[in-house]
C-alpha cells in the first residue's frame, strides 16, 4: 500500500541557513506519528512543508498522490485532502463557529445551507462542542477554540491531518480537552502528524515517533524510544522533555 | 522674445508666482493664526471647566460640519452686511485660521490624551502647579507625538487655500483661472496649476510620513 | 446695530434650497459608493504583490493626495471637456468626487488588510479556499470592519467638499444659496442657513453610517465588542 506522505531526500534552507538537510521518511493511511525535536530542528518546517506553506528546494515530497514539491502542483486539491491545525488556531473572528466551519464546504466543495449546517455539526459534536455552534471565536476559551479549528478542518473530510503545536499557546489546564480529541481522532484510524512537545502524550498516542535534530531524522521507532531512547541526543532531550 | 515653458507664456509664469506667493501666505497664516488658537482649543477640550469645554467642543463641531466653501462666503458676503470692510484677503484668512484652528485644535487634543496618564499623575505627585505640569512634563512629550499629523495637516491646509480663489483671492487657482480664460487651454493650465501644489505639498506629505516612522521606531 | 435678520426668503426659496439639498445628497452617495469600490479594488491591487500594481495605485494616491479637489474638478470638467470628453457638470462631479475619495478611501482600506494576521489567510488557503475567496470571505469583510469609522469620517468630509462642485455649475446647495442671497440680497442668513443644513446632513450621514455599521457587521452588533 503506497504511504499517505512520503518525503524523500527533501532540503530546504531560509535564505543562507538550511532547516532541512535531505529528510526521507514515510507516513502509512491510519497511521499517528508524532514529529518531536529542540527548537530549530525543523520539525515544523518539514510540517509546513507537507500542505505546502513552504516551499522546498530539492526532493520530493508526494502526499495523498499530490506531487506536493511540483512548482505546478494545484493546491485546492491538496488542501481539500489536508487538514491542518495551527498553534494560534486563527480562527475567522467575524464568522460564528458554524460560519468557520461551513465556509470551504460551501465555497469549494459547493454544499447547501441545509446538509452544510448539519456536517457543522456532526464535527462539532466529534469535538465536544456542539452547544457552541452560534458562538463567535472571542466567547470561547483558548482550549474550546482549538477543538473548532479541528473541527472546522475535518469538515472538509481530509485523509491526512497535520496538529502543528497545538497545544503550545494554551494554558495546563485546556491542554487536556484538545489531546482528548485527538486521541479519538487517532483511535477513529485518521493518519495524523503531530508536532508536538508533550512526550507523555506522544507516548500515549504515537504509532511512531521521530525525533528530529539539526534538520535531519535522528531517531526513529515505535512510542518505546521516548522511554528507553537510544541515541544520546534524544536521551538529553527526553530528559529535558519530561 | 523668451520662449514660452510648458505652453505657459512668461508674462503668465510671473502671475503665476505671484499667485504662487499669496497661496503661500495664506498657508502660513492658516498654520500660524490656527495654530495659536488650536493651541487654545486644545487646551480648552481638555480643561476642567464644563463652560470652557462646551464651548471648545461646540465650536470644533461647528467648523468641522461645514465646507470651508460656506465659511468664506458667510465671511465675505455676509458680515458686510454688518458694516464691516470684508476685502477678499480678510475674508480668506480669518477663514484659514478658523478652518485650522478647528482641526489642529483636535490633532493637538488627541495628542495631549496620548500622554500616558501616569505621567500625568508623576507631575501632580511632584507637587508641580498646573501651568508648571503642562509646560514641563505634559507639553514636551505631547510635542513629539504631534509633529507628524501636524506636518501631515499642513498638506490640507496648502489644498484647501484653493477655496479662497472663489471669492477672488489672487492666489494660484484664480490665477489658474484667469491664465484659462486668456489661453482657452484648460487641460493643461490646470495639469500645471496641479503640478505646482504637487510640488508644494509632497515634500510635506513625506516628510509627515517620514517623522511617523521615526517616531514608531524610537516609541518601540 | 442696525441690521434686522429677515429669513423670510426661506418662504419662497425653500424649493430651490430642497432641490440644493437633494443633488448634495446625490453626489456624496454617487461618489462614495463609487469611491468605495475603486478604493477596495485600488487596495488590493497594492496589496496584491505585484510590483507594477503597487507603483501605479501609488502614484495615483499621491497625485490626488497632493492636489486640492477643486483643482481636480477644474480638470475633469473643464480639461477634459476641451479635450473632446464632454460630461455634464453634475457627471463631472461625480467622477472627480469619486477620484478624490477613491483615493483616500485606497490608503484607508489598505491599512486595514495590511493590519490583518498573516495566520488567518493561511488558514483560509489550507482550507483550500482560492486566493479570491479568502478576499471576499476573510480579508476584506476583516478589514472593512476595522477600518470603518475612518471611512465613514472621510465620506461625510466628501459630503462638505461636494460644496466645491458650485465651482463647476453643479446645482448642489452652495450653487443654490449663491443664486439665492443674489436674488435676496440677505448673504448672512442665506449662508448660515445651508451651514446648518450642512451640520445637519452630516450628523444624519453618521447615524446613517452607524446604522449601516450595525447592520453589516452582525458580530459587532451582537457583542458590541470592536475587532
Amino acid at each position: 500500500m503506497s504511504p499517505i506522505v512520503s518525503f524523500r531526500d527533501v532540503h530546504k534552507s531560509f535564505g543562507a541557513v538550511p532547516v532541512l538537510k535531505g529528510l526521507s521518511f514515510e507516513i502509512e493511511k491510519g497511521q499517528v506519528v508524532a514529529l518531536i525535536g529542540r527548537s530549530g530542528s525543523g520539525k515544523s518546517t518539514a510540517l509546513r512543508c507537507v500542505d505546502r506553506l513552504e516551499k522546498v528546494d530539492s526532493g520530493e515530497i508526494i502526499v495523498c498522490g499530490h506531487r506536493v514539491s511540483d512548482p505546478k502542483i494545484e493546491l485546492r486539491k491538496l488542501r481539500q485532502d489536508v487538514g491542518i491545525v495551527f498553534q494560534s488556531y486563527n480562527l475567522f473572528p467575524h464568522l460564528t463557529v458554524e460560519q468557520n466551519i461551513t465556509l470551504a464546504p460551501r465555497w469549494v466543495k459547493k454544499a447547501n445551507r441545509t446538509s452544510a449546517r448539519e456536517l457543522a455539526k456532526e464535527v462539532l459534536a466529534q469535538v465536544g462542542l456542539s452547544e457552541k455552534i452560534d458562538a463567535y471565536p472571542e466567547q470561547l476559551s483558548g482550549g474550546q477554540q482549538q477543538r473548532v479549528a479541528i473541527a472546522r478542518s475535518l469538515a472538509m473530510r481530509p485523509q491526512v491531518m497535520l496538529f502543528d503545536e497545538v497545544t503550545s499557546a494554551l494554558d495546563p489546564q485546556l491542554t487536556e480537552e484538545v489531546l482528548r480529541v485527538i486521541e479519538q481522532l487517532a483511535k477513529q484510524g485518521m493518519t495524523m502528524l503531530l508536532v508536538t512537545h508533550e512526550m507523555a502524550f506522544a507516548a500515549r498516542v504515537a504509532d511512531r515517533v521521530i525525533f528530529m535534530h539539526e534538520g535531519l531524522i535522528h531517531e526513529t521507532g515505535s512510542r518505546d524510544i521516548l522511554r528507553n531512547p537510544a541515541t544520546a541526543e534524544l536521551k538529553s532531550f527526553v530528559g529535558v522533555g519530561l | 522674445m523668451i520662449a514660452s515653458l510648458l505652453g505657459i507664456s512668461p508674462a503668465h509664469w510671473a502671475a503665476l508666482l505671484a499667485g504662487l506667493k499669496w497661496t503661500i501666505f495664506l498657508s502660513v497664516v492658516g498654520f500660524l493664526a490656527g495654530g495659536l488658537v488650536g493651541f487654545i482649543v486644545a487646551l480648552s477640550r481638555i480643561s476642567d471647566s464644563v463652560v470652557v469645554r462646551a464651548v471648545a467642543v461646540t465650536y470644533v463641531n461647528l467648523i468641522q460640519g461645514t465646507p470651508l466653501l460656506v465659511l468664506m462666503f458667510v465671511l465675505y458676503f455676509g458680515l458686510p452686511v454688518f458694516g464691516l470692510e470684508m476685502p477678499p484677503l480678510a475674508a480668506a484668512c480669518i477663514a484659514m485660521t478658523m478652518f485650522s484652528a478647528a482641526y489642529l485644535g483636535e490633532i493637538w487634543r488627541g495628542c495631549l490624551q496620548s500622554v500616558p496618564r501616569t505621567q500625568w499623575e508623576a507631575a501632580d505627585c511632584l507637587a508641580l502647579a498646573r501651568w508648571e505640569r503642562m509646560l514641563l512634563v505634559i507639553l514636551p512629550q505631547a510635542l513629539r507625538i504631534a509633529v507628524p499629523p501636524t506636518v501631515g495637516f499642513m498638506v490640507q491646509i496648502v489644498k484647501n487655500t484653493s477655496v479662497a480663489s472663489v471669492i477672488g483671492m489672487a492666489e494660484m487657482t484664480y490665477i489658474g483661472k484667469l491664465i484659462n480664460n486668456a489661453t482657452f487651454q484648460p487641460f493643461r493650465t490646470y495639469l500645471i496649476i496641479a503640478g505646482l501644489y504637487f510640488l508644494l505639498c509632497y515634500p510635506l506629505s513625506w516628510l509627515s510620513r517620514r517623522l511617523e516612522r521615526k517616531l514608531n521606531v524610537a516609541h518601540r | 446695530m442696525d441690521y434686522s435678520f429677515d429669513f423670510s426668503f426661506l418662504r419662497d426659496y425653500w424649493p430651490m434650497l430642497a432641490e440644493g439639498l437633494w443633488l448634495t445628497v446625490q453626489l456624496a452617495l454617487m461618489a462614495t459608493v463609487a469611491g468605495f469600490l475603486l478604493g477596495t479594488l485600488c487596495a488590493v491591487a497594492s496589496t496584491s504583490g505585484s510590483r507594477i500594481l503597487r507603483a501605479i495605485v501609488g502614484l495615483y494616491v499621491e497625485i490626488i493626495r497632493n492636489t486640492p479637489l477643486l483643482v481636480q474638478l477644474f480638470v475633469v470638467y473643464f480639461g477634459l471637456a476641451s479635450l473632446g470628453l464632454k460630461f455634464s457638470a453634475t457627471t463631472s462631479a461625480v467622477i472627480g468626487l469619486t477620484i478624490n475619495i477613491g483615493a483616500y478611501s485606497s490608503e484607508i482600506i489598505r491599512a486595514g488588510i495590511e493590519s490583518i494576521h498573516k495566520g488567518q489567510i493561511e488558514a483560509g488557503d489550507c482550507l483550500a479556499l482560492s486566493r479570491w475567496q479568502v478576499l471576499a470571505t476573510i480579508v476584506l469583510p476583516t478589514a472593512v470592519e476595522k477600518v470603518y469609522p475612518a471611512l465613514a469620517s472621510q465620506y461625510v468630509l466628501l459630503m462638505l467638499g461636494t460644496s466645491i462642485a458650485s465651482q463647476i455649475s453643479a446645482e448642489e446647495m452652495t450653487a443654490a444659496a449663491s443664486r439665492i442671497q443674489s436674488d435676496t440680497f440677505r448673504p448672512f442668513e442665506v449662508f448660515l442657513v445651508i451651514a446648518a443644513l450642512y451640520l445637519l446632513l452630516s450628523f444624519a450621514m453618521r447615524g446613517l453610517f452607524w446604522a449601516l455599521g450595525q447592520f453589516a457587521f452582525a458580530r459587532r452588533r451582537k457583542l458590541g465588542t470592536t475587532l
